[in-house]
């Protein structure tokens, strides 16, 4: 332990964390998987490094493998220097000591990081008490002062609360203050902000860089998104396949990359403008003041709270026509884009080419079916894994079209991947065994193989990469214009919306703030709120 | 986990079959060591036990009144040492005397006398008994009053022992094995069929149907197991399959909940949801999407069951209430076994031998088929 620390001493002001040579590798069924392959990441006291990659490039293995936390069948080489000394490979206890309190980290989920059976005031005292070996009474009025630290109103009365009765936004700030309860030196955080909505990400962002600067730590920052590395970060480490591809100051990086994939990282914003259909063309859709209302709480005996998830909305869309609807979640978009596709029961009525489809039942509705249909968000919870990736493409037809045959249905499946750029020689594999956009491609040929006229698309692009959403985009463009579709695109990403969206609707706690021509919203809105969300969403939405 | 970036290339048309999620599973079941190993051995009790009563001498029901009780052994019965006395005693019924008893292999020969006429007849006596066969009488003195009585010597081997009736044990243990086995999997799969259809149709339809067809469940739930099956026997006599019924009829009641659960969280699914989306009607969708993904705890369950209805089906023949004599089942011969336990320790011994090998293999299985199905670090 004494040479550690000279050592520390040695290489104290240079760099807190020091990852030297990293490797990664997973024993899985089909091989041993190499994820991080020699990696050097290096973090100064007070500095802010954002390491940068899309999925399965290993940036968050690189971080997971520094802490110990690799799963079972993980094994990690290389170094690990906290203030001089190899933390790597440590045992459990000593390992302790440092993990959680000088270097701590913050997750993506936190819906999932905290225990939902404790109020916050024992999850923020029982690791001070435990491993701080401080007092009950001062650990409480720590708890109290790191909620202060983090700026969550109403900071007393939070203590005393459950992790449910928290937003998206405190909960995370919650997970931050357990990070900052043992003063750390290395704050590391794993895509913090991704699962939160526009204004909160920027909120926790300011947060963090604001607690960067007052308590003087180190921050790595991992994330896919190079808006926040622009808003936050002095340096960058871009990985790709688990290696770092360029490194050096964010300004620099941002300015003049010179890898290939930096540069595709970049300009991974989605392109084009959609131009907008002329006044001729027929109502595909209309909604006139539908409304969705859940009954929460119904009791026996007492009343239920009536949440109107979607209050008194009118739409109408043209054939061809794509209709962005934005907002934060809980605005109510899904919930209106499933309902005027018949899949929950709604007030007000909804006209489909003219015919009247309010409320009609299961049965009424099938044959109706084919023309309209829906693409989820999660690529991973909307295809069926029990099924072959041709079973599930397939599956309208054995509805719309029980007549054909295997082999007929077989050669529209073919079709089908062929026309979304999937191998057709696929189609006897298993969605788990595809990529994130390539399953939204098997999703969204399941629709096309019913050659729809109306497709809504519920978040189709939010939970994947930058540089594949653009594929995507591309691909939903092309669809459009080779078979004359007419899109809802239900989206929180501003910058998806514009490249697709020739009409806008922003809806804020179920109701419609302003709608209109997507060039008017994004330059000139009008209403107070539309202005906050695309200044929040201002990083994304170069030029 | 791999995706097919990282795989090999492949033949334009041709279409790859691809790995579905059973196959991944059979390839983590079969790489852990203590599930292969059971199932080899359940293999190997099953093969045993439908096999061996063919092979096996002895029918399940013979009795040889000769070797009640007689222990596990290699050697066969009789004794040597028991050849001659048993002989003596036999003859002597025929009231005659033994001079002498000679023991050559299997033939064994006397020289009787008497002071009337020695009866030929007198052979069925040694016919009778367990120990000899083909008695004959040769060199009957010309004033039949003494001859040389021979017999071949039966030789049976009882590797297990016989019970208090004189019945092979091993025969028996198969034969209750194959009773046990087929109860065991067949109430077992009557028992998932009706609970997996029963609880997915009430939890995806939901609502009224699913609270009335939950509090059904209830109700037989609350009915004591034993007087239900009592009622089944007074109304349709003691039958085998009505085994089958009984332990079915309760025991689904248990999958229907976890299948229930199950489908309350997969209805939630969005592929469930886009499946209706595209207009499929319920049955479509219980059958391409909820059943299917509902398999894996059900499957689990089943090795968990199988010991279960084993274990049912001995208590209720412990009762009277299960199969029959001279039929019988391993928690018969347990039940007999353990009266017997002081004399004769081998009547408890192997059929339980039999018994916990075989559900300590269906747990171990259960639990390979767990980490199999459900694997936390992938």
């Amino acid at each position: 332990m004494t040479e550690a620390m000279t050592n520390a001493h040695k290489s104290a002001g240079e760099a807190v964390l020091d990852i030297r040579d990293l490797r990664v590798s997973f024993a899985t069924a089909v091989g041993t998987v190499q994820a991080v392959r020699g990696v050097d990441v290096s973090v100064a006291k007070g500095e802010t490094v954002a390491i940068v990659g899309e999925s399965g490039s290993g940036k968050s293995q690189t971080m997971m493998a520094a802490m110990g936390l690799l799963a079972a069948n993980g094994k990690a080489e290389g170094e690990a220097l906290y203030r001089g000394a190899n933390i790597l490979g440590l045992p459990t206890a000593k390992l302790n000591r440092i993990r959680g309190a000088k270097i701590t980290m913050i997750f993506q989920e936190p819906m999932t990081s905290l225990d939902p059976l404790y109020t916050i005031e024992r999850q923020l005292i029982e690791p001070m008490v435990e491993h701080g070996g401080i007092g009950r009474a001062r650990a409480k009025a720590r708890a109290l002062e790191l909620l202060k630290l983090v700026n969550i109103p109403q900071p007393e009365r939070k203590l005393r609360s459950f992790p449910h009765e928290l937003s998206g936004g405190q909960r995370q700030r919650v997970m931050i203050a357990m990070a900052l309860a043992n003063d750390p030196d290395v704050l590391i955080a794993d895509e913090p902000t991704t699962a939160l909505d526009v204004t909160t990400q920027a909120q926790i962002l300011a947060l963090i860089a604001d607690l960067q600067k007052r308590l003087g730590m180190a921050v790595v920052f991992i994330t896919h998104d190079l808006g926040i590395v622009r808003q936050i970060a002095d340096r960058v480490y871009v990985m790709k396949d688990g290696q770092v591809v360029e490194q050096g100051e964010a300004a620099r990086i941002l300015t003049e990359p010179k890898h290939p994939y930096t540069r595709m990282l970049l300009d991974a914003e989605p392109e084009g403008r959609k131009a907008p259909v002329t006044g001729e063309s027929p109502i595909l859709l209309e909604g006139q003041k539908v409304s969705v209302a859940f009954d929460l709480d119904s009791g026996l005996l007492k009343a239920p709270i009536v949440l109107k998830a979607v209050d008194d909305v009118s739409l109408a869309v043209r054939q061809g026509q794509t209709l962005g609807i934005v907002g934060e979640s809980g605005s109510g978009k899904s919930t209106l884009g499933r309902a005027l596709l018949q899949l929950l029961p709604h007030q007000g009525r909804v006209f489909f080419s003219g015919n009247d489809i309010s409320n009609k039942d299961r049965g009424a509705m099938r044959p109706l079916r084919r023309q309209m249909q829906l693409v989820f968000q999660d690529p991973y919870g909307s295809l069926s894994p029990r099924m072959t990736v041709g079973q599930i493409v397939t599956e309208g037809l054995l509805v719309h079209e029980p007549g054909l045959s295997a082999a007929e249905r077989d050669r529209r499946a073919c079709a089908v991947l062929e026309e979304v750029s999937l191998d057709p020689a696929l189609r006897n594999r298993y969605p788990h065994e595809f990529s994130g956009g390539q399953r939204q491609r098997i999703a969204i040929a399941r629709t096309m193989v019913l050659k729809p006229k109306l497709v809504v698309l519920d978040e189709p692009t939010s939970a994947l990469d930058r540089t594949i959403q653009k594929q995507i985009v591309e691909l939903l463009r092309k669809l459009q214009a080779d078979h004359g579709l007419t899109y809802l695109f239900i989206s929180h990403d501003l910058a998806v919306v514009r490249a697709l969206a020739d009409w806008v609707m922003v809806m804020q706690h179920g109701r419609i703030v302003e709608a209109g021509p997507t060039p008017v919203i994004f330059e000139s809105p009008v209403q107070d709120y539309t202005r906050e969300l695309i200044a929040a969403a201002a990083n994304n939405l170069s030029g | 986990m791999a995706t097919i970036d990282q795989m090999p290339a492949t033949d334009n048309g041709n279409a790859v079959r691809g790995r579905s999620l059973w196959d991944d599973a059979r390839d983590r079941l079969l790489a852990n060591k203590a599930a292969v190993a059971s199932m080899i051995l359940l293999a190997a009790v099953a093969i045993a036990c439908f096999l061996g009563p063919l092979v096996l001498p002895h029918p399940y029901d013979a009795v040889y009144r000769d070797f009640v009780k007689v222990p596990a052994s290699l050697e066969a019965y009789p004794r040597e040492d028991q050849i001659a006395p048993a002989l003596e005693s036999l003859l002597r019924r025929g009231r005659v005397t033994v001079d002498t008893v000679e023991v050559s292999g299997e033939r064994v020969t006397a020289r009787i006398s008497s002071s009337r006429d020695i009866d030929p007849r007198l052979v069925r006596y040694l016919d009778r008994s367990d120990l000899f066969r083909n008695g004959e009488v040769a060199d009957l003195a010309a004033d039949g009053k003494s001859a040389t009585v021979t017999a071949e010597v039966r030789r049976l081997h009882f590797f297990f022992g016989t019970d208090s009736n004189g019945r092979d044990l091993m025969t028996r243990t198969l034969i209750a094995g194959r009773v046990s086995l087929t109860i065991g999997l067949l109430a077992t799969l009557v028992a998932i069929s009706i609970g997996v259809i029963y609880g997915s149709v009430s939890g995806y339809l939901g609502g009224r149907v699913d609270l009335l067809m939950m509090r059904v469940v209830d109700v037989l739930y609350s009915l004591p197991f034993i007087f239900f099956v009592i009622l089944l026997v007074v109304f349709f006599g003691r039958n085998f399959i009505l085994m089958f019924i009984a332990v079915g009829a309760v025991e689904w009641l248990d999958m229907a909940r976890i299948v229930r659960g199950q489908t309350l969280s997969l209805k939630r699914q969005e592929f469930v949801q886009a499946a209706e989306a595209l207009g499929v009607d319920n049955a479509g969708v219980l059958k391409r999407h909820i059943i299917p993904n509902t398999l894996g705890p059900v499957v689990i369950y089943m090795t968990l069951l199988v010991p279960k209805v084993i274990l049912l089906e001995s208590f209720l023949s412990f009762l009277g209430l299960g199969v029959q004599e001279p039929l019988t089942s391993w928690g018969v011969l347990i039940s007999e076994g353990s009266r017997n336990v002081q004399g004769a320790a081998w009547m408890l011994i192997f059929p339980s031998i039999f018994l916990t090998s075989t559900l300590f293999a269906l747990n171990f299985i259960g639990d390979g088929l767990r980490d199999a199905l459900d694997p936390k670090d992938r």
